[in-house]
Parts: C-alpha cells; sequence; structure tokens
C-alpha cells in the first residue's frame, strides 16, 4: 500500500518519532555493538566467572560520575612482576630472588581494596616469600612472610594483624603518613613498592606476583558485589531485550491477527471456538502461570518467550482484530475474489490480513516494550534467564544486595535508565505511528 | 479489436443454452439467538430462464426485489435452497474443487461499487495478476502480456500507465475499467454484471456499458446485466427479465419489452423514466406508490397486488399468477393478461 511509504514519510514531521527512532536506533547500535565487541561467549565468562573479574574492584561506582565531581577517587591500579625489575643470588643450593613491584598512587581518595596473587611454579617444594611495603618517603613495612602455593591470593587488605599495627584498616592505613587518632586520614601520593623477596628451592622454579590495587570506581556503569562490571550486563542486556520484546511482539501479533481472520472469515462454529477460548484466556493471568513456570520447570529465557507467546495467541488482540476484519470481509473485493476462485487461505493471508495491518503497526511498536518490561519483571522475581546477562537480573541483584540501602545507586539507576529508555523510544515511535495510521486521531 | 477473436472461447450451438436456470430458489433463514428460526428471506423464488452462448440479457428490478442473490447464486456464492443451475451442461451444485474453480475461470464477475471490489493495498498489475496466479499462471512474462492485453482491451492504454498505480489513483470510470479487465483476464464465457455503472458518475456510464458491450461482442459473451434502471438496457441487450419480490414476472426481447410492457409493474417501471419531450413537463404521471414487498412474509397471490392499479379483488391477493404468453416470446405472470 503506498500509504504505508507515505505515512512512515511523514513521519519526519512529528518530532517525538524522530526522537523515538533516534532513541531505538541508539539501542540497536548498542545491541550490536555488543554482541560484536563482546561475543557471546566471552560476556558468558565475564558475566558468569572466575578470573575473569578478579581484578575489579567489589561495588565500585561510575568512573564518570566521579569525574564530574573532580575526579579525586581511586581507579584500580596494578602492578605486575613481568614488568619489574628482579634480582636474583644463589647461595647453599637455593636462589633468592627480590621482586619489587612498583606503582605510582597520584589520587585524592584512598583504594577500596588490597589484593597480590602470587602464581608460582614448582616440582615439590613450595617457595617461600617475604612482603615488604615500601612508601615513597622510603619507609618501609614489613607485611608477612609464608610459604606460596600453586595459586595464592593475598588479602593484604583483609589483613587483621596489619589493620592493628597501622592502627587503620590496611587499604587506608598503607598510603597515608597521618597517625592514626589524630584526623581524618589523608592520602600521601607518590609511588610505592612491595618488595617480594623469595626464596626458591628448585632450579626450576618459578614466581609471578601481581599486586592490584583496587579503585572506588570503575567504568561506565561501575561492578557489583561479585566484581561484575555492570556495563557487560547493560550492554548485553540490549540485545537480549531487544530480541525478547521484538520476538514476542511479532509472534504474539502475526498468530494472533491470522487466527482473528480465520475465524471472521469462517464464522459459525470456528469463531465461536476462539471467541469463547479467547475470552477464557482472557482472565487467565500471565504473571503468575510464568512465575509457576519459572519455578516448577526452568527460568530460560527461550521457554519463557514461548510461553509468552503461546498464552498471547488468545488475546484481547483477536477481540480488536476481529472487530477490524468483520466489515474487510464484506468487501466487494473480497467476494470479487472468491468469484474468480481464491482459496480461503488466500482470501485470509492476502486480503483480509493486510488491509487491516496499516493500522496494526502503532499496536505492535507500543508492544515491544511491554514484553520487554515483562522479561525485566521476572527477572526481577528472580525469574530471570539462568546464562544469559539481563537488565532485569542486575535489577534483581541490586535489589537482593539492598544496593539503595547501601548507597549504590548507580546499580538500580544503571538498568532502569535503560528500561526507561527502551519504553520511552518504543512509545514515542509507537504513539506518532498511531496518528498517522489511525485516521480518527488525525486533527484536521 | 483484434484481439478478441483469439481470447473468445469456442461458440456454443445455438440450440443448447449455455446457461439453463430452472425453478432456481435462494432462501436465507432468519435465527434469533443463533438457533431460533425467525423467518425465511425468499430472496430468489422459483426462477426459470435460459441464456445462450453470446446473448446479452438485462435482469431489471428495484432494489430488494432479489437481483444481486440471483446474481451470486448464479456465481457459486450462494448454495440454492432448490432447483438448478446448468452452465454447459454441468450442475453447478453438483460441481467440487477444481471443476469449481474451473467453473469460477469461465464466469466474470463485475461488481456495483469499482473502488471496493479493488484491493486498496495492491497495485493494478498484482491486481489483474492475483486471478491468474489462483487459475495457476505464474510465468511473469505471461501474466504481464494477458494483463496489457486486458487493460489494453478496456482502454487503459497505454497500459504501463495504469500498471503501476494502485486504485484511490484512479477515476471512478477508470476503477470499473480494471474491475472488467480483470473478469475478462480468464477468458470467460460468460460475464455477469451487477449494477455496473449505478456508482459512477452520469458522464462515464455511457461508456462503460459502450464497453461492456463491445467486449460482450468481441467475445461473444453471454451476458448478464442487472440493473434497476431500464433506460440503460435497451441499446445494450437482447432480451430483458423484470424481477419483482424474487420472481421473474415478464420476460422479453427489449424492443418488445419496451414498446409492449405486460406487467403493471413494468408498466410502473417504463413511466418513471425521465421524459425528454419539454411538453410533458410538469405533466404528473400516475407512478404505483407503496413499498418494495417484504421478502419473508410476501404478500399472499401475486407479490404485486398491494400497488398494481389493475388488481382483482379475490384474484389477484389470493392466487399466484401462473405464466402466459400473450404475445409471442414475451412470457408474463398476470392474472389481467391474456
Amino acid at each position: 500500500m503506498t500509504s504505508w511509504l507515505e505515512g512512515l514519510a511523514r513521519l519526519r514531521k512529528y518530532p517525538s518519532a524522530v526522537a523515538g527512532l533516534l532513541l531505538i536506533a541508539l539501542l540497536i547500535a548498542t545491541a550490536i555493538y555488543a554482541v560484536t565487541a563482546i561475543p557471546y561467549s566471552e560476556a558468558q565468562k565475564l558475566w558468569r566467572g572466575g578470573d575473569a573479574w578478579q581484578d575489579l574492584p567489589v561495588n565500585a561506582g561510575p568512573a564518570w560520575i566521579d569525574r564530574l565531581h573532580g575526579g579525586e577517587a581511586a581507579r584500580t591500579v596494578r602492578a605486575s612482576s613481568d614488568d619489574a625489575t628482579i634480582r636474583e643470588d644463589a647461595f647453599e643450593g637455593v636462589r633468592v630472588q627480590e621482586t619489587v613491584l612498583e606503582l605510582d598512587f597520584e589520587y585524592g581518595g584512598f583504594p577500596s581494596e588490597v589484593n597480590l596473587f602470587l602464581n608460582s611454579d614448582f616440582e615439590s617444594r613450595q617457595p617461600f616469600v617475604r612482603l615488604t611495603w615500601r612508601t615513597p618517603d622510603g619507609e618501609e613495612l614489613f607485611l608477612g612472610a609464608r610459604r606460596v602455593g600453586a595459586t595464592e591470593r593475598v588479602s593484604i587488605s583483609q589483613d587483621q594483624r596489619l589493620e592493628g599495627r597501622l592502627g587503620y584498616p590496611p587499604q587506608v592505613g598503607l598510603f597515608t603518613d597521618t597517625p592514626p587518632g589524630t584526623s581524618e586520614p589523608a592520602v600521601r601520593q607518590g609511588t610505592y613498592e612491595l618488595v617480594i623477596e623469595t626464596v626458591q628451592f628448585e632450579e626450576q622454579a618459578s614466581l609471578e606476583a601481581d599486586l592490584v590495587i583496587y579503585g572506588q570506581v570503575h567504568g561506565l556503569f561501575g561492578t557489583d558485589h561479585q566484581r561484575r562490571d555492570l556495563t557487560v550486563a547493560l550492554l548485553w542486556g540490549t540485545p537480549v531485550a531487544l530480541a525478547f520484546g521484538l520476538l514476542a511482539a511479532v509472534g504474539t501479533t502475526v498468530t494472533t491477527l491470522i487466527i482473528a481472520a480465520a475465524g471472521v472469515w469462517y464464522g459459525g462454529w470456528v469463531d465461536a471456538t476462539i471467541q469463547r477460548l479467547t475470552e477464557v484466556n482472557i482472565i487467565l493471568p500471565l504473571l503468575p502461570i510464568l512465575v509457576m513456570i519459572g519455578t516448577l520447570y526452568s527460568t530460560s529465557i527461550w521457554l519463557m518467550l514461548g510461553v509468552v507467546v503461546v498464552l498471547g495467541i488468545f488475546s484481547a488482540g483477536i477481540k480488536m482484530y476481529r472487530a477490524m476484519l468483520l466489515p474487510v470481509r464484506q468487501s466487494p473485493y473480497i467476494e470479487a475474489a472468491r468469484a474468480y476462485g481464491a482459496s480461503n487461505a488466500r482470501i485470509i493471508l492476502r486480503y483480509m490480513v493486510p488491509r487491516i495491518l496499516p493500522v496494526l503497526i502503532p499496536t505492535f511498536v507500543t508492544l515491544i516494550p511491554t514484553y520487554v518490561f515483562l522479561e525485566a519483571s521476572l527477572a526481577v522475581l528472580g525469574l530471570g534467564d539462568p546464562v544469559l546477562p539481563t537488565w532485569g537480573k542486575v535489577l534483581h541483584d541490586a535489589q537482593a544486595q539492598s544496593a539503595l540501602y547501601h548507597g549504590f545507586y548507580y546499580w538500580v539507576i544503571g538498568p532502569a535508565a535503560m528500561l526507561m529508555v527502551t519504553g520511552l523510544g518504543f512509545a514515542m515511535l509507537g504513539f506518532a505511528l498511531d496518528r498517522i495510521f489511525n485516521p480518527r486521531l488525525r486533527s484536521a | 479489436m483484434t484481439s478478441a477473436a483469439q481470447t473468445s472461447p469456442a461458440p456454443a450451438s445455438g440450440q443448447s443454452s449455455l446457461l439453463d436456470v430452472h425453478r432456481l430458489r435462494t432462501h436465507f433463514e432468519l435465527r434469533q439467538w443463533g438457533f431460533l428460526r425467525a423467518g425465511t428471506v425468499h430472496a430468489v423464488d422459483d426462477v426459470s430462464f435460459q441464456l445462450n452462448a453470446g446473448e446479452a440479457v438485462a435482469i431489471v428490478g428495484e432494489s430488494g426485489c432479489g437481483k444481486s442473490s440471483l446474481a451470486r447464486t448464479l456465481l457459486g456464492l450462494y448454495r440454492p435452497t432448490s432447483g438448478t443451475v446448468r452452465f454447459a451442461g454441468e450442475s453447478l451444485s453438483d460441481l467440487r474443487g477444481g471443476a469449481l474453480k474451473a467453473y469460477r475461470a469461465r464466469v466474470g464477475y463485475v461488481q456495483q461499487d469499482p473502488y471496493g471490489a479493488l484491493p486498496p493495498f495492491l497495485d493494478i498489475r498484482r491486481i489483474l495478476a492475483e486471478p491468474l496466479i489462483v487459475h495457476g499462471i505464474r510465468n511473469r512474462q505471461e501474466q504481464e502480456r494477458r494483463i496489457d492485453a486486458a487493460l489494453e482491451e478496456v482502454g487503459l492504454t497505454p497500459a504501463t500507465d495504469t500498471r503501476g498505480k494502485f486504485p484511490h489513483q484512479l477515476s471512478g470510470g477508470q476503477q470499473q475499467r480494471v474491475v472488467i479487465a480483470r473478469a475478462l483476464l480468464l477468458r470467460p464465457s460468460m460475464l455477469i454484471a451487477d449494477e455496473p455503472v449505478s456508482m459512477l458518475d452520469a458522464s462515464v456510464r455511457v461508456e462503460i456499458l459502450n464497453l461492456l458491450h463491445r467486449v460482450q461482442q468481441d467475445h461473444r459473451l453471454a451476458l448478464i446485466y442487472i440493473t434497476h434502471d431500464l433506460s440503460t438496457v435497451r441499446h445494450y441487450v437482447d432480451r430483458a427479465m423484470v424481477m419483482y419480490g424474487g420472481k421473474i414476472v415478464e420476460q422479453a426481447p427489449v424492443e418488445e419489452l419496451l414498446r409492449h410492457p405486460l406487467h403493471p409493474y413494468t408498466e410502473a417501471l417504463l413511466g418513471a423514466l425521465g421524459d425528454p419531450d419539454p411538453q410533458n413537463a410538469g405533466r404528473f404521471r400516475a407512478v404505483p406508490g407503496g413499498e418494495p414487498p417484504s421478502l419473508v412474509t410476501p404478500p399472499a397471490g401475486c407479490r404485486f397486488h398491494p400497488r398494481c392499479p389493475i388488481a382483482q379483488k379475490g384474484l389477484c391477493d389470493s392466487r399466484e399468477p401462473s405464466t402466459r404468453t400473450p404475445r409471442p416470446n414475451h412470457p408474463v405472470d398476470c392474472w389481467m393478461r391474456e
């Protein structure tokens, strides 16, 4: 129909439609970026686990918000033995290595945590390390000595004895020269050193050390309680949300439309059955059914999508489409089609359905975000997909960890903003399309 | 049209008729609450007539007399309640599947509302391709060839100008030409035109009627021209039938009917025609009043008797008139004509 193209061309005259289209384009661009920049397997690894996020701080806020305040807060700083100078002596069958990890600490705020990761390679005899902290002024502080396993995490900031000696939590005490109990501790900026003296008992044995001084802020959207970068979830949540919303909207609209058209065309008991099924289905509560299935069976997002579509087929839309199709059924062109021998399927799919498609486009567009919200609601209720990172799951975690009580507002605002942008974009476009395709709303 | 000869179907012999309608009844049940019988609409009630190949016949009657129901029954869109429709010797109610589809290809249909008869969301090329696709002609070049030929035949030249347009971009007359082109595409042997000009501007009515007449002549089509307007009948058909209250009350060759109307209803229809003679301006003519008969509870006896100026009490209001032939080739259902 030409009015299709004309209608789309008319969109330019509606500022809300242009804004909506921009928001949708932004979301689509984000989705494409997420899928290409972070491949699915990578995203799963970043979100699900293990070593991938040991370098990220816990519950760090977004870095750009700190920058608005002047950029005082500490960022994460790392120092690795790969870049460090190593002196080695050998005597009496043992080798003694001295590794000096240097790092510049130039921030106004204290770090959130200090960890040392040690990976050693040995046959049977564990190496022995002795750790010394050297401040910019040259003061030395003994941090302890220990045997080292194959992989070891030394949580310096968790050291109770060190905290007792310093009078501050270690991540504060190590970076200040303010004596405890006098005033607020101030950061001493400069180059710090961690001296690792290693005693190796084997010829081939080696040791890798990584010192991580965790910052207070991280990335665009901060991190959560499991050190996961929220940026990954918010980026990857976009294609998941768009795909779910779009597939659910397409699935329900197309099937509903065809069934409504078939009911109108065949009439009689076919129509009556469809109408009664619809009336029963309308009063079935969708969300509790989804909760039940999620609890008893599986919370896979694809299963949820299937259930949403199946329960959406005999939805209230059938009543609306039926009302629109009843006059179409009486059209002379349908009678003409019967007279030249068109089949029932052809009449339904090619002559009846296309007639009301333009009017359906706005409904379809505004339907997409409702399914996005439905998926988020399920996730907030703890029925999110077990594998995929989604906006709703971030909100669920935030709620479970009392994010707002603890002041981690970014944890809630990030996904909520994404959801709102999605809703806003599709709603603004949908309302404009409604004005274009629905003649009754078009004012003179 | 030179292309006419090649597209015309094999001419039927003059002896056996192409269409034979025998005691056809199409009734509709009225129901209350979906199942209680509340009455029956006698839309087509005991109609019989024959139509030869290449013959044009008009069915004339006022709104609600059952003309369109008759057309739809002949097209196989309504199932007849009783009676038979034989087309080229085959009974329409026996046709199933492929045979019914073949019948639909042999009968073209031109409707009253040209804009409504064309799907508004398809362009003309696609609209005309649809019947071809339905009947298995999927070769694109073959489609193009036949579409262009049909468009040119109905006077939409050059065809390339029209093909890409949508129905709303055409005038009413052009739309009706497209409808006629569509009816001709499958090379039918019979055309049913249900009030083809009543929704058109007066200025294009004659053009469309001339076009219908020309294609009817060129293709030797049997034509059933349904109208409420006797004035459009004279030059275009061979025979006219007058329908009243679901029945055919009079039929005759068209000149005979116009000159010697026998049924009082036919006389009334003729009397309602405009009179171009200025001498008669302002002269009052006796036209029977009253309303068209109810098809649910038709009047007893002759259905025209409540409005008839010559009805006889005790006869016309109690007994249905039988068919008689007071003039040769001119049967009429009226007690008062012998």
